[in-house]
């Protein structure tokens, strides 16, 4: 059982409660697909990926990226129980969608960096510490149905 | 990094103060800083240019090279902070790619 003190709740919601997910989700997976090349893999269907610009004018991905952030609401919606409200999504990206797990945490990482930028000066340790905290947890229960 | 990961705080149990913003804290900021600006001048060569560096935290700070990835996350949420726009993804790749191989050419003497 992951243990959340007031302040650490309070941070999530707080970050999450400012978000412009349209703005955000597409960029941190349009950062994952540059950053770390291989994560292209999984998205061969989505059209041109050829270069940088390509994905950053990409339609498919635009509406991926924050289809996959909306995802994370479920998880600050149930801190409580990370764990089994991505019992679903776990199987799904295991057996469907065939996802490598480790590529979780380098998605998780481009979030951080992209929200750092927004936040500026705002994005304090303490945050960050939160933050990641709680991606590791998702990342952790989004792994947990691999067999 | 320190209260992020504080599992690093362990290599320096022998400062009086872990806070940030502490002097020694500041200080080491920074010379770990001025060794990256070395990296920079010999990235043409990294491993020979890092060679001391890496003979360093082998043999003496035996650092365990994860740390240095750890490092490499908490400089570029840094970055990120203070340059949000200069900060695109294309630099973001090119210096990841610098640090990651940094990373290596410390690691070299290890083993």
């Amino acid at each position: 059982m992951v243990e959340w003190t007031e302040q650490e709740r309070n941070i999530i919601t707080s970050i999450f409660s400012n978000l412009d997910y349209d703005d955000v989700g597409p960029k941190a997976l349009i950062r994952c697909l540059i950053v770390y090349p291989w994560t292209q893999r999984y998205f061969a269907s989505f059209g041109n990926l050829y270069n940088a610009d390509a994905i950053k004018t990409n339609p498919n991905i635009q509406a991926h990226g924050t289809r996959v952030l909306h995802g994370l609401d479920r998880a600050v919606k149930n801190m409580d129980n990370i764990k089994g409200t991505y019992a679903e999504l776990s199987v799904l990206h295991s057996e469907k969608l065939h996802v490598d797990p480790d590529n979780f945490k380098l998605l998780a990482d481009c979030l951080t960096i992209v929200i750092a930028a927004k936040m500026g000066s705002g994005f304090t340790p303490e945050m960050q510490a939160t933050f990641q905290k709680f991606l590791a947890v998702v990342v952790s229960a989004l792994g947990r149905q691999y067999h | 990094m320190l209260i992020v990961y504080p599992q690093t705080k362990t290599y320096f149990s022998h400062w009086p103060d872990l806070k940030a913003g502490s002097a020694p804290v500041t200080k080491h900021g920074k010379k770990i800083m001025a060794g990256v600006a070395q990296a920079v001048a010999k990235i043409d060569d990294l491993t020979s240019g890092l060679l001391d560096l890496s003979e360093l935290h082998a043999f003496q700070l035996r650092v365990d090279p994860a740390n240095f990835k750890i490092l490499a996350h908490c400089l570029q949420v840094v970055i990120a902070t203070m340059y949000p726009n200069e900060f695109t993804p294309e630099a973001h790749v090119a210096l990841d790619k610098f640090l990651s191989n940094l990373a290596l050419a410390l690691s070299e003497k290890y083993r």
